[in-house]
């Protein structure tokens, strides 16, 4: 057919993201050039590198293509899947990346020796590597790109721009391993899940600004005249880590060429802006984010509209009004004024209802359509991660009463309940988003291997079982050891003594953490075959995906 | 202005302010006519393209 013949222009956006990398190149080599100290110096020989990367991209992309890219290909969105793969492949490498390190960690706990007396290896650095590997690599790729997805395919339209969204999928990457080489070199800012130094934190900020309009453009270019559901837990996700990140990362560098900087407050206004920020990273990242997955890819799954769509409008609103003030449950019996406690524990009490609304809803949409999680591993990985959100949700409330917390508080049943969190809820439905979108991008008919699936399944589920059962009895006898006392009124049990007689659940938690990556591995090798191998989806399917690059 | 009335006010009128809005959300997502709107974004995903 007769298209137009279209001329090819450097467009305004490749003209300023390249001037603004060249920018920044400079200025990374002069930072280099000047820095105080080694981290800072090869940190900015590293966005010196990227930067430069960014630029040749940019002209190569204009080279390559013949004419500006079309909005639409015969009548149909021309969809930018581009930046969605490398989102996804970099989920899978840095999910299998965080998830050994913690298996690891879970090892060296176990048995000390195992950290070999090297600085790079201690736990105090290899642990916010695994934590920021898993949350800030893993989880963030797959909002990145299911995002990205789900605001095209449900607004009908093509993502604004054309390199802002590589730059956000890029630039994120890149920040991470800005951060993870950080940790391992021992810069960090001190604040857990906020690790990362000043400087990471600029570049962190001009990229989710980028992110921001990107999806906001998206939105309001949309041909659809309703914005779905998915979209509104996106983009809560997205403002509220803008604002999160800026509220806890008020920071003075000790110089401008220095790695080190320190924060404009102290004491427990530090603490409470700290865990405002700790728990609505929970919230809004691994919650609100995750709920976008589950409100687009059960239902498309399964076939069938969400089980209640003004129950998901309620749902939304009440996580929205209720998350923001559960952070001082984590500062319990500490400094922070009693009323603040208080608070947070009322809210995080509170919270109980529309978490399990969601739960329901979730669960619901497979009514009438149960019979798929017998044949279908992809709908039972979605579905129990549905059933672990459910049960964190339970058990999280629960631990912040400040009763319950006088118990569980600096005891393993904590690392126990963010687990069945963060591999129950966010990795399965992590999983089964990325066993759905990798055939959907790569116009395959499904996964190379359901059976490797279903091992993934099978083998994560036990694993996951066997680390929260274990921190629960860990932590519950850690925390009753702490408390007892002999009948003069002294302490009944020395901390090595608690420490000695946790050794068993130690050894079965890394057991089971080794389960989850071995599942890990199963996924991404069979994520890898489906790209190579798979069975092509039949031709009609998805012509737009061809297209798209 | 001190640090009390600041806050008092924040805090009562913060209370109201937040209680008005969720309430027009749950109005907006209980509202009979919009009922329809709601059954057909259910169907956005579902929608092949």
């Amino acid at each position: 057919m007769a298209r137009p013949v279209q001329s090819k222009s450097l467009t305004i956006e490749e003209g300023a993201f390249a001037a603004f990398l060249v920018l920044l190149a400079l200025i990374c080599i002069f930072v280099t050039a000047k820095a105080d100290d080694g981290v800072m110096g090869f940190h900015a020989a590293v966005g010196a590198i990227f930067a430069a990367l960014g630029v040749y991209f940019i002209f190569r992309g204009y080279s390559g293509r013949t004419m500006n890219v079309a909005q639409e290909i015969d009548g149909r969105p021309n969809y930018q899947y581009g930046p969605i793969k490398f989102g996804i492949l970099a989920s899978v490498f840095w999910g299998v990346a965080g998830f050994l390190v913690g298996d690891i960690l879970a090892w060296q706990l176990a048995y000390p020796a195992l950290n070999f007396d090297l600085p790079w290896t201690n736990f105090g650095r290899l642990r916010p590597l695994h934590t920021s590997a898993v949350i800030f690599a893993f989880g963030g790729n797959v909002l990145l790109a299911t995002s990205f997805y789900v605001v095209q395919r449900t607004c009908r339209t093509r993502i604004l721009g054309n390199v802002a969204p590589w730059f956000v999928i890029l630039g994120y990457n890149a920040l991470i391993v800005i951060a993870g080489t950080g940790y391992l070199l021992g810069a960090t800012h001190g604040k857990e899940y906020a690790e990362p130094e000043w400087y990471s934190d600029l570049w962190l900020t001009i990229v989710w600004v980028v992110y921001l309009i990107v999806y906001l453009g998206t939105l309001m270019k949309r041909k659809e005249s309703h914005i779905y559901v998915a979209n509104w837990f996106y983009l809560a996700f997205i403002v509220t880590i803008a604002m999160l990140h800026l509220g806890n990362n008020v920071s003075l560098p000790v110089t401008l060429f220095s790695s080190k900087s320190y924060i404009a407050w102290a004491g427990v206004r530090d603490a409470m802006t700290q865990w405002w920020y700790g728990h609505n990273a929970v919230g809004f990242f691994l919650t609100a984010g995750f709920l976008g997955l589950m409100y687009y890819f059960i239902p498309k799954r399964a076939g069938r509209p969400v089980y209640s769509y003004r129950l998901s409008i309620i749902h939304f609103w009440a996580l929205i009004f209720l998350y923001i003030w559960t952070g001082p449950h984590h500062l319990h019996y500490t400094a922070l004024p009693d009323w603040a406690q208080t608070l947070g524990m009322v809210f995080s009490v509170v919270l109980w209802m529309p978490s399990w609304g969601g739960m329901i809803n979730g669960l619901m949409t497979l009514s009438g359509a149960w019979d798929k999680l017998r044949t279908d591993p992809v709908l039972r990985m979605l579905v129990v991660a549905v059933a672990f959100y459910g049960m964190s949700t339970f058990e999280g409330p629960m631990m912040s009463i400040k009763a319950v917390n006088s118990l569980s508080h600096y005891t393993d049943w904590t690392i126990g309940h963010v687990h069945s969190g963060a591999l129950g809820w966010v990795g399965d439905i992590s999983f089964g988003a990325i066993y759905c979108l990798v055939p959907w991008l790569w116009g395959r008919r499904e996964m190379y291997s359901l059976k490797m699936v279903n091992w993934h399944f099978w083998l994560s589920t036990i694993g996951i079982v066997l680390y929260i059962t274990a921190m629960w009895v860990s932590g519950i006898m850690q925390g009753l050891m702490w408390r007892a006392y002999t009948k003069l009124g002294f302490l009944e049990y020395s901390f090595i003594e608690t420490v000695e007689a946790m050794h068993p659940f130690y050894v079965i938690r890394a057991i089971g953490g080794a389960l989850f990556v071995i599942g890990g591995l199963i996924m991404a090798y069979n994520v890898w075959m489906t790209i190579a191998r798979g069975e092509a989806a039949e031709s009609e399917a998805r012509p737009a995906a061809a297209a798209a690059e | 202005m001190t640090y009390e009335t600041v806050a008092s006010f924040a805090q009562q009128y913060g209370l109201i302010y937040i209680i008005i809005l969720f309430a027009v959300a749950v109005a907006y997502a209980l509202w009979p006519s919009n009922k329809k709107k709601f059954d057909r974004a259910s169907q956005v995903p579902l929608r092949e393209d």
